[in-house]
């Protein structure tokens, strides 16, 4: 068995204005074929004008066991949002 | 999909009633399961196993198409018969990326391939004789596909999911490009009528069997169907399959080679005559009249590309080298 080839995440922009978006992933050699390949592989009918490539071993994610723990103590801080303040019709919109 | 992480990795799970329990819950309440989640095991297996087929049945499925390219009888067939194919390649990749996620790695899989371990789909062990077979193999075999593509887009498995929906984005060119050859056929010449009939006569039972096993045979169905892998059994989506296909060719004028076919008004769909599960499992197995030349032609496209995959990360290789020994 030879070495493997390295992953890659692919990130897209639709168009302009828009954020790169990942798509999936692919195996390439080195960034320049990753690229091409991300061309072919996830833009064959005009899904974007813009591609990132990242090693995907360059990626720290979150923990899942965690998640709790990191998302959650957001769910009662309600005051956050604009909704919690009353503000009397009259004022008009705000 | 962040998978490299995870490739090796022991899937193993505790799997006590109460992690099992959870982990039900979480699925009837129609949550997505992500790679990193904890899953049972066995969660884990069934998806790497149909991931896996799925994503063989795509780089398979390229080979008898790809048979008629140099053969499209015109420049406009040629180039929807390339860009068909190409799609096939490309869905095999977004499926082999979702499998890797679970921890699976694209050598174990294309391994797995060239040794006859993994299966992938029966149909891709039939010739295409003629060029009739490409209108057909889209019409039919793209249509049996969709059927059973649509639901897994609403697959628990994130990764699984997300690519079915770029898969069946794309699938839809397929069939319909398909279903125009056959239509052209069938307006055609007596003899171009006469060799769609041909076509159907020898794809429509192979495209039946690609739905599987009858329910009460299929092995894996009640677990997958618990887990929502699967929303609809093998029988479900072979009636539904049925239903959608024959106003199609009776607007071809083509006749479906089943006697036994007829309308039943009580259901409100077709019964159909005996399938022939010898010959399905025959194929399964291997004895498909093209299996041979199927897994030889995917071990030369690996054996010839190695070097190519060998000199690619050592170009790699020796860039880096001289980008640090430029710093």
């Amino acid at each position: 068995m030879t070495a493997t080839t390295p992953l890659w995440e692919v990130f897209i922009r639709p168009r302009n204005g828009l954020a790169h978006k990942h798509v999936g992933s692919l195996h390439a050699a080195d960034e320049v074929m990753a690229l091409q390949s991300a061309r072919d592989v996830y833009t064959r009918r005009g899904e974007g004008n813009s591609i990132w490539v990242v090693p995907s071993a360059a990626i720290t994610a979150s923990d899942p066991d965690q998640t709790a723990e990191n998302f959650e103590p957001t769910a009662d801080k309600i005051y956050r949002h604009p909704t919690f303040y009353e503000i009397p019709d009259e004022v008009g919109h705000m | 999909m962040y998978s490299q992480g995870l490739i090796g990795a022991d899937g193993r799970t505790e799997e006590t009633p109460e992690f099992l329990e959870r982990f039900q819950r979480r699925i009837d309440a129609e949550e997505k399961i992500e790679p990193k989640d904890e899953m049972p095991e066995g969660y884990r297996r069934t998806l790497v196993r149909q991931i896996g087929q799925h994503a063989h049945s795509e780089i398979v499925g390229m080979l008898p198409e790809g048979n008629w390219i140099t053969r499209a009888p015109s420049l406009r067939r040629k180039a929807a018969l390339l860009a068909k194919v190409q799609d096939e390649g490309g869905h095999g990749l977004y499926l082999y990326s979702a499998a890797e996620t679970l921890g699976v790695s694209r050598e174990e899989m294309t391994e797995e391939l060239l040794s006859g371990k993994a299966k992938y789909s029966s149909i891709f062990n039939y010739p295409t004789l003629s060029w009739a077979d490409m209108g057909t193999v889209g019409w039919l075999v793209d249509g049996a596909a969709i059927m059973n593509q649509i639901p897994l887009c609403r697959c628990s498995f994130g990764p699984y999911a997300r690519a079915m929906i770029r898969v069946c984005k794309e699938e839809s060119f397929h069939q319909r490009q398909g279903y125009e050859i056959v239509m052209t056929l069938a307006q055609g010449t007596p003899a171009q009528k006469a060799m769609a009939q041909d076509s159907l006569n020898r794809w429509w039972w192979p495209s039946l069997m690609m739905f599987g096993p009858h329910d009460a045979d299929s092995q894996h169905s009640d677990q997958s169907m618990a887990w929502k892998i699967k929303r609809f059994t093998n029988d479900e989506l072979r009636q539904k399959f049925i239903d959608a296909t024959v106003p199609q060719a009776e607007y071809l004028g083509l006749t479906i080679p089943d006697p036994d076919l007829k309308w039943n008004e009580a259901k409100g769909g077709y019964d159909h005559g005996p399938i022939d599960w010898d010959e399905f499992w025959r194929v399964v197995k291997g004895h498909g009249p093209m299996a041979k030349d199927r897994i030889k032609a995917r071990k030369k496209a690996w054996d010839d590309g190695a070097w190519v995959r060998e000199a690619a990360l050592a170009h790699a290789e020796k860039r880096r080298a001289r980008k640090i020994a430029a710093e």
